[in-house]
């Protein structure tokens, strides 16, 4: 070709053109490979010492990722942070706060290249049991096993309340640190309880008798957070366990067929079904989300509601002067129980984790020996207004009214405290699976064996799913 | 060289010949040809081509969307896909947007455009009715807030009335207080709730776009359709639909595409889990929830080809049912 002609026309161009696109096309392969490919980066590790016995290189950097929701980030700059860099201070603290964890570190575990703390936790939160199973989490067996902060001659895990390692144990060995310890049960206004005269109901036929009192009062006994009907799943769950002992519990995170068919949970999602029907909840509830319905519970419009005891601060901008917010753990569906009354619900919660790519993991492992010491998390408390995992470290600390009155209850509890870990492990199953069969349970759209069907359902979803790794306890 | 010379197309229509192009005259043409056509061929393919073709091959594998490899698993997210009902729910809304949405949106859109431009008879002919102006600025309204303030907006427009709702409020004021209902709250009524949001938030574009048609059309068709005596229904069905036939075909198309998404007013009314009862559910949310809830990016990739498949599918549909003779004017 010496020339160009008219034929430079439109065939030449198409030809051009698939020529350009037969670039692109391998181009784009490797392109298809970016997205789902990553290097890795190298680790560095200290020589481990008495004075520190987790090997934290003591000049590296420390990249941490605090999630900047409810508890904000100033219990870790104000706390945490600073007790790390006076006791190594030639190592670099970099801080990050954020609120969407998954958009600002999803591509970076991809990589290989994650930092060495993260707090993950809030509406973007990797699932935890999603990031053990593609094996991105560092084992937190050694920081367990190391001597605690305040005293060598004491574990770390043995400074913490029963329970706390393994909310965090996924399989064999704990991979997720969880520092906030979370009461859950039932909460009213206690002034206005005295007002009237009302006393708590420590069975649940004193419950339905005094809904009936307070309706008559002109205030809906109950309201729940609506769409959000999992928080219903809460008092259902405890009542049950509360009634057939814990085992109830064990069975349905084992994913054991029938567990959910179990008479005690029966019993109790019967009680709570039965609220609906005789009228005993706020009307709309079925429609509200959880700020709508809290928001009506605050308002006065509804006595009771199920929450967790981040319910006070995360209501504070609402509560009306001379609301004095309480706790009380829920009702004992029958004298013939196999946990005592005060037996609650907390749950070790506000997870933070160290990947397992990490560049300086030890100083990750070191970060959170400090959060568990008496000191860090005393700071914590202080900051966040929440119970920590620490024993005693809240002993003295000046708590808002709703958290010492979960506090007490917690105390009072003693050892009858439950939990369970199906919503951890298995994100699904609870939301959506669960979460719309309860919300149809008390809407009264189904009965309480369509709901024991349904969660069946769910349960067996899990459990006949190869590629959900199961975890048993 | 960088500027194309005439040269060789005067040569091909047999014009004087002039001194032969060398071979640097070549190059210079496909150097200019490919600097303007090689770098938005290659961003395309980059940012537009290679993403599809990733969607693809992600939606092949079990990708968690947290790891850096990946196991290939062939078709096994689409067995899956359709044997799960929460697909089914979710595509059968999608086809109720598809089709309910587009033919109200566009029918009340050519309805209001008519009546802003032609819908009064008056001393000096056709022409808007009135007040036509004012409407024409408040049909605007909506396509100035964004999606998810709009979303966020009717969640409480559609609240119980424990809760303030204004919609069940404004029931209650006209004495309609045995039609309030916990809009959101209901399976029966949630999904609906976002259809007319939907049309709400999308008429107002289509009455710009069909009155700028509209004003194009010669006012003196329309006096002749007067003096011949034809009715309003009658002018509107034979003269101003057909001549701005082709405006409404282009909105069709573009309508069916929109109403197949649906994700941010459904995320945001009803929630991840697609409303009460899950029954509210559309792919868009189906999709975000497998990748960001459950992190199986292979799954929720497959369900984003489904969507690219029935999308292709509907546009073709839609230009081929709406494809009819053109009135030139």
């Amino acid at each position: 070709m010496t020339k160009i002609s008219s034929e430079w026309s439109r065939r030449n161009f198409l030809r051009g053109a698939l020529a350009t696109g037969a670039l692109v096309l391998p181009g784009s392969t490797v392109l298809a490979g970016c997205a789902t490919s990553g290097g890795g980066q190298e680790q560095t590790e200290g020589e481990a010492t008495d004075d520190n016995p987790l090997g934290v290189p003591t000049d590296s950097t420390l990249e941490i990722y605090i999630f900047n929701g409810g508890f904000g980030d100033a219990y870790a700059t104000d706390v945490h942070q600073p007790m790390f860099k006076k006791k190594y201070p030639n190592a670099k603290i970099d801080h990050n706060a954020e609120v969407d964890i998954a958009g600002a570190l999803q591509s970076r575990f991809v990589a290989g290249n994650p930092p060495d703390f993260v707090n993950d936790s809030g509406d973007g939160q990797i699932p935890l049991g999603q990031l053990v199973s593609d094996k991105q989490l560092y084992d937190l067996t050694d920081l367990y096993d190391a001597p605690s902060w305040d005293d060598p001659n004491v574990k770390v895990r043995d400074t913490l309340v029963p329970g706390a390692v393994e909310s965090g144990v996924f399989g064999d060995a704990p991979y997720v640190m969880h520092m906030a310890l979370t009461v859950y049960g039932l909460w009213y206004n206690k002034t206005l309880f005295d007002e009237h005269g009302w006393t708590t109901p420590t069975t649940w036929d004193e419950m339905t008798a005094l809904c009936g009192e307070i309706k008559k009062a002109g205030i809906a006994p109950w309201t729940y957070q609506g769409v959000h009907a999992r928080y219903m799943n809460w008092p259902l769950l405890t009542m049950a366990a509360k009634l057939g002992g814990p085992e109830v519990l064990t069975a349905i995170d084992n994913l054991e067929p029938g567990a959910w068919g179990h008479e005690a949970v029966k019993e109790s999602a019967n009680a709570l079904a039965g609220l609906q029907k005789s009228g005993f909840i706020l009307d709309g509830t079925v429609g509200m989300d959880h700020i709508q319905a809290q928001g009506a519970w605050s308002e006065g419009k509804a006595a009771f509601v199920p929450c967790g005891s981040w319910l006070e601060s995360e209501q504070a901008d609402v509560t009306p002067e001379g609301f004095e917010i309480a706790f009380m753990p829920e009702p004992l569906l029958s004298q013939d129980s196999a946990m005592s009354a005060e037996t609650v619900r907390a749950q070790a919660g506000e997870p933070y984790i160290v990947p397992a790519q990490a560049k300086n993991p030890r100083g990750g492992l070191e970060y959170m020996r400090i959060m568990l010491s008496q000191e860090g998390a005393r700071g914590f408390t202080e900051k966040v207004s929440s119970l920590t995992v620490v024993k005693g470290a809240a002993d003295g600390v000046e708590l808002p009214r709703g958290l010492t009155s979960a506090q007490q209850g917690l105390q009072a509890a003693g050892d009858d405290v439950l939990t369970w870990m199906y919503p951890t492990w298995y994100k699904d199953m609870e939301n959506p699976g669960i979460n719309s069969h309860t919300g149809e349970l008390m809407a009264g759209r189904i009965s309480v064996d369509e709901w024991v069907a349904g969660c069946e359902a769910e349960a067996k979803k899990v459990r006949e799913d190869d590629s959900i790794t199961k975890y048993t306890r | 060289m960088s500027v194309i010379d005439v040269a060789p197309r005067a040569e091909a229509r047999g014009a004087p010949r002039r001194p032969k192009p060398g071979p640097a005259l070549q190059h210079g043409k496909v150097g200019f040809v490919l600097a303007f056509l090689a770098v938005p061929v290659v961003i395309y393919g980059l940012f537009v081509l290679s993403p599809y073709v990733q969607a693809i091959y992600i939606s092949l594998t079990d990708w968690s969307g947290l790891t850096a490899s990946q196991t290939f698993v062939g078709f096994d997210n689409y067995v899956r896909l359709f044997e799960d009902d929460q697909f089914w729910v979710a595509l059968k809304n999608n086809v109720i947007l598809m089709l309910v949405v587009p033919v109200v949106t566009l029918a009340l859109g050519l309805f209001f455009a008519s009546m802003i431009n032609v819908g009064r008879r008056g001393k000096s002919g056709i022409e808007g009715v009135r007040g036509s102006k004012v409407y024409r600025v408040v049909y605007f309204f909506p396509l100035v807030l964004s999606m998810a303030v709009i979303g966020v907006l009717f969640k409480y427009v559609f609240a119980p009335t424990e809760a303030g709702g204004i919609f069940n409020g404004l029931l209650g004021l006209v004495g309609l207080d045995g039609l309030t209902q916990p809009w959101l709250g209901d399976p029966r009524f949630a999904f609906w709730c976002v259809v007319v949001v939907m049309i709400w938030a999308f008429v107002g574009f289509y009455v710009v776009l069909f009155s700028a048609a509209m004003q194009s059309i010669p006012k003196d068709i329309y006096e002749a359709a007067l003096l011949d005596g034809s009715s309003r229904f009658t002018t509107f069905r034979h003269v101003t639909l057909p001549l701005v036939w082709d405006t409404v075909q282009v909105g069709w198309v573009y309508m069916a595409i929109q109403a197949m998404d649906g994700f941010a007013l459904v995320h945001i009314m009803l929630g991840i889990s697609g409303g009460p009862s899950r029954a509210g559910d559309v792919l868009g949310v189906a999709l975000y929830r497998s990748a960001f809830n459950s992190y199986r990016f292979g799954y929720a990739s497959a369900i984003g080809v489904v969507l690219l498949v029935l999308t292709l599918i509907i546009s073709v549909l839609f230009m081929r049912a709406a494809r009819r003779e053109r009135v030139e004017l």
